[in-house]
C-alpha cells in the first residue's frame, strides 16, 4: 500500500527539523570548542597523556607556572594515550584543538602530516640544546613539529642471584652470541631464560626493534638477511625453551610480571619499571640490550613532544612556544624528566641525572643509542611496516610460517602499503 | 548498533504484514492535526536520525572514501567508491577473518544453545536449590567482559595458566591455548561458550514457563516419556523462543570483539581475528588509522546481521501466516 501524501510530507518536515537541529548543534559545539582552545586570550590548554597525576602534582605545578611566566593561565587535562590520538585528530577537525599538546613521540609524524601542528620555527621553540637522535622522530622533511619532553627506552634488566645460580657473569654477555649462551646456562641450572613481549600490536614491534635495528636491518627491508637474523634469534630462543612461549601473548606489563616472580634471568623492559624492580625484592642489574655484533643495540624510543597545534588566531603561538620552552629546558626539564621518570633530552640535564641517580646511567647511555620509530624521515610509513612487522613474527613465533616466508610476506605487504 | 536497526525492521516487517485498512468513509483529518501527530514523533524521529540514521550514513560515507589521517581532519576525501571493499576483500586477512567468523560464531552459537537449553530444561523441574544453582549460572554474565576475558587469558597462559597445571597432573603435555595457531580459536570460542549460556539459559527459561502445563499433563496421560515430552512439546512450543534467542545471539556474537581481543589481540599472527577485530585494528589498533577500510569491514558484519534477520523475519512470517 502506498503511503499516502500527507504523511510524506510531515515525514519530509521532519527530516528537515532533525537536519536543522543537527546542524545547530554542530554549530554550537564549535564555539564553545573554539573558546576553550584559548580563542579567548589568556586562557591557554594544555593536553597531555599523564591521567595519573592529579591537581597537587608536581607536574601540575609545574605546567600552571609556565602559564604564569608565558603571562596566561594554562589549564591541562590528562587523557589515556591511546585516547590522546584519537581526541586531538577529532578537535583539530572541529578546530578545537588545544594551545599545547604533549603527544606520544610516533604519533608526531602523524599528526604533522595532517596539517595539525605548527613547526618549532613557527612557535619559536628552542631545539638547539636537544639531542639530535630524539628529535628525530619528530621531524619530517627537515622541520622538526615539537620538542621532546624526556625520553625512556628498553634495556636488559637481569636477575643477578639467577645469573650466580648459573654461573654467569653479567658482564660477560656482550653481544648475541654471549647472550644465548648466557640463556643456555641459566636453563641448565633449571631457570627461566628471557622473557619478553612478542604480542601482535605496536607494543610487539617496540620490543622487536632492538634485536632489528641490532642486526643492523633496515625498516625499509624488513626480509633482509639481518632482519632474518634478528627474528631467528628469537624464534631460537622460543624453540630451544629460554623464552616461554607466552611471549606471544605477553603485553610489557604481563611481561615484567614474569620477570618480577624471580625465576628469569633476563626482561626485556623499559626505564619506567625502575620504581617497581626497586620494590620488587629482586638482586637486580641493568644492561644495554646488545647488538648481534656487540655494543649497545639502538632501542626505539619512547616518550612525548611537547607540540603546539595549529590555531585559527596564529597570535598565540608566541605564548605557546614560551610555554613549550618553560617545560623542556633547563631546571625545569629536571623536574619534569624525574616526575615523569624520562631521561633528559639535553646531554646537560642527563648528566645532572645520573649525577642525583647513578642507576640512570645505563638508560642514558641506552638513550643516547636510541633511534626514533618514525625516524629516517620515514614518519606516516612507520606505521604501515610496524604492523605486517608484527605479523611476520607472530607467524613465525607461533609456527605458522617460517621466519623467511613470514618476513618475505610482510615485507610485500609493506611495501604496498607505503609505496 | 546492529540490535535497535533489526528490531526497527522487524516493527516494520511487523506492520507490514497486515495493514491496517483505513475505516471506509472517514474524512481526513485537519492539516492541524497532521502537524500535532508529528510533533509527537519528531523525538523519537530525532532520536532514530541523530543516534541510527547518520551514524550508519556516516560509515557508508567513509567506508566509500579514501581517508587519510589528513583528509580525516582537512576534510575533502576522495571518493573511490568501492576500492575500499576491493581492497578489504581481496587482503590476505580477509579469507581468514571470515572463516574464523563463520566458525566463532556458529559454533558458538550451537553450543550456546545446546547446553542453554538442557540447562534450562534440567532447572525447569524446579528441585530444591534449584533457583540458586540458577543464579549461580547467571554470573558470567554479571561479570564486565574485561574481567571474564581476562581471568580467561590468564587461566589459559601457556607456562603459568592454571589449565596446562591442571593438565600436567594429569599427565598431558602443556598446550599453547592462546599462542598456537591451532587453538587460539578454540580458546576464545571456549571463553565465548562460557560467557554466552547465561543469556541462552535466562530466555529459553522464561519461554519454558509459558508452554501450558496441561499439555505436559495430557501427554503424561497418553503415555509420553520424558524424551518425548522433550521431542513433541517442549521443543516445537520453544521454536518460536528458540528462533529469537538464535537471531539475538548471532548478531551478538557477529560483533563480539573484546573477549577476543583482550585473550590473543586477533593473534597468534591472524589465527583468531574475526571480522569485528580486524574492522578494530584497521580503525583504531595502529598508530595510523585506516579509517576507510575499517569501516568498510565493518559494514559487511552489518549487511551479514541484517541478512540474517531478513531470513529470520521472513520464516516468522510465514509461521504465522501457515
Amino acid at each position: 500500500m502506498l503511503p499516502s501524501p500527507a504523511p510524506r510530507r510531515g515525514r519530509t518536515a521532519a527530516l528537515l527539523l532533525a537536519t536543522a537541529l543537527s546542524v545547530s548543534a554542530c554549530g554550537g559545539g564549535g564555539t564553545t570548542g573554539e573558546a576553550a582552545a584559548g580563542g579567548a586570550a589568556g586562557e591557554f590548554t594544555l593536553w597531555d597523556p599523564y591521567p595519573q597525576f592529579d591537581e597537587t602534582s608536581e607536574w601540575t605545578k609545574l605546567v600552571e607556572e609556565c602559564g604564569t611566566q608565558a603571562g596566561v593561565t594554562l589549564e591541562r587535562q590528562g587523557f589515556d594515550t591511546s585516547d590522546l590520538t584519537n581526541k586531538a585528530l577529532l578537535a583539530a577537525q572541529q578546530g578545537g584543538a588545544p594551545n599545547i599538546l604533549v603527544v606520544d613521540n610516533p604519533v608526531v609524524s602523524t599528526l604533522a602530516d595532517a596539517g595539525v601542528l605548527t613547526t618549532a620555527e613557527e612557535f619559536g621553540g628552542d631545539t638547539s640544546a636537544i639531542a639530535e637522535n630524539l628529535l628525530a622522530a619528530g621531524e619530517v622533511d627537515g622541520d622538526a613539529y615539537g620538542v621532546p619532553i624526556g625520553a625512556n627506552t628498553l634495556a636488559l634488566y637481569y636477575n643477578e642471584a639467577v645469573l650466580d645460580a648459573a654461573g654467569v657473569d653479567p658482564a660477560s654477555v656482550t653481544d648475541w652470541a654471549s647472550l644465548t649462551a648466557a640463556l643456555e646456562k641459566v636453563k641448565a641450572a633449571g631457570k627461566k631464560g628471557i622473557t619478553f613481549s612478542a604480542i601482535g600490536t605496536e607494543e610487539g614491534s617496540f620490543q622487536f626493534l632492538p634485536w632489528f635495528w641490532g642486526a643492523g636491518a633496515d625498516l625499509q627491508e624488513l626480509d633482509s638477511p639481518e632482519g632474518l637474523a634478528a627474528l631467528s634469534l628469537w624464534k631460537d630462543w622460543l624453540d630451544k625453551g629460554y623464552a616461554p612461549n607466552s611471549v606471544l601473548n605477553n603485553t610489557q606489563t604481563t611481561s615484567w610480571q614474569e620477570f618480577e616472580t624471580g625465576e628469569y634471568a633476563f626482561a626485556e623492559n623499559g626505564t619506567w619499571q625502575l620504581g617497581n624492580v626497586k620494590e620488587s625484592g629482586i638482586d637486580w642489574g641493568v644492561m644495554p640490550i646488545p647488538a648481534r655484533d656487540g655494543g649497545p643495540a639502538p632501542a626505539p624510543t619512547g616518550g612525548e613532544f611537547v607540540s603546539v597545534p595549529v590555531q585559527e588566531d596564529t597570535s598565540t603561538y608566541e605564548a605557546a612556544g614560551k610555554i613549550v620552552d618553560c617545560l623542556t629546558s633547563g631546571e625545569n626539564s629536571l623536574t619534569t624528566t624525574t616526575t615523569l621518570s624520562y631521561v633528559a633530552p639535553t646531554e646537560e640535564v642527563q648528566a645532572k641525572q645520573v649525577e642525583a641517580d647513578p642507576d640512570l646511567e645505563v638508560w642514558v647511555e641506552a638513550v643516547q643509542a636510541a633511534k626514533g620509530r618514525t625516524s629516517d624521515n620515514l614518519g606516516t610509513k612507520y606505521p604501515r611496516i610496524s604492523e605486517p612487522m608484527w605479523g611476520a613474527f607472530q607467524k613465525a613465533l607461533s609456527g605458522a610460517a617460517d621466519p623467511a616466508a613470514a618476513l618475505a610476506e610482510a615485507q610485500d605487504a609493506a611495501a604496498a602499503a607505503t609505496s | 548498533m546492529t540490535t535497535p536497526m533489526m528490531t526497527e525492521h522487524a516493527v516494520e516487517g511487523g506492520a507490514g504484514r497486515a495493514p491496517a485498512p483505513p475505516p471506509a468513509g472517514r474524512v481526513r483529518r485537519p492539516r492541524s492535526g497532521q502537524w500535532t501527530a508529528w510533533a509527537f514523533l519528531a523525538p523519537v524521529a530525532l532520536y532514530l536520525v541523530a543516534f541510527y540514521a547518520y551514524p550508519l550514513a556516516r560509515n557508508a560515507d567513509l567506508s566509500l572514501r579514501d581517508y587519510t589521517v589528513r583528509s580525516f581532519v582537512q576534510g575533502g576525501a576522495e571518493f573511490t567508491g568501492l576500492d575500499n571493499y576491493r581492497a578489504v576483500v581481496q587482503d590476505a586477512t580477509f579469507g581468514t577473518a571470515l572463516l574464523n567468523t563463520l566458525l566463532f560464531t556458529g559454533v558458538s552459537l550451537l553450543f550456546q544453545f545446546v547446553l542453554g537449553l538442557a540447562l534450562a530444561v534440567f532447572f525447569f523441574q524446579n528441585f530444591r536449590l534449584s533457583t540458586t544453582l540458577r543464579a549461580l549460572f547467571l554470573v558470567p554474565w554479571l561479570l564486565p567482559l574485561i574481567v571474564s576475558s581476562s581471568t580467561w587469558a590468564w587461566m589459559l597462559n601457556s607456562d603459568s595458566g592454571v589449565v596446562n597445571h591442571a593438565l600436567s597432573l594429569v599427565g598431558v603435555e602443556p598446550v599453547n591455548w592462546l599462542t598456537s595457531p591451532q587453538w587460539a580459536l578454540v580458546s576464545v570460542i571456549i571463553a565465548n561458550i562460557w560467557i554466552g549460556i547465561p543469556f541462552n539459559l535466562v530466555v529459553l527459561y522464561s519461554g519454558l514457563q509459558s508452554i501450558p502445563g496441561e499439555v505436559y499433563e495430557a501427554a503424561s496421560l497418553d503415555g509420553a516419556g520424558a524424551w518425548q515430552r522433550f521431542r513433541f512439546i517442549t521443543f516445537p512450543l520453544l521454536r518460536p523462543v528458540s528462533a529469537i534467542t538464535l537471531l539475538l545471539g548471532l548478531v551478538y556474537t557477529l560483533k563480539v570483539f573484546d573477549i577476543i581481543w583482550i585473550m590473543t589481540r586477533g593473534g597468534p599472527g591472524d589465527a583468531s581475528t574475526t571480522l569485528a577485530t580486524w574492522s578494530y585494528r584497521e580503525s583504531f589498533g595502529s598508530l595510523l588509522p585506516q579509517f576507510g577500510p575499517g569501516a568498510a569491514i565493518s559494514n559487511l558484519l552489518i549487511v551479514m546481521a541484517l541478512l540474517c534477520g531478513l531470513l529470520y523475519i521472513r520464516s516468522a512470517g510465514r509461521s504465522t501466516e501457515s
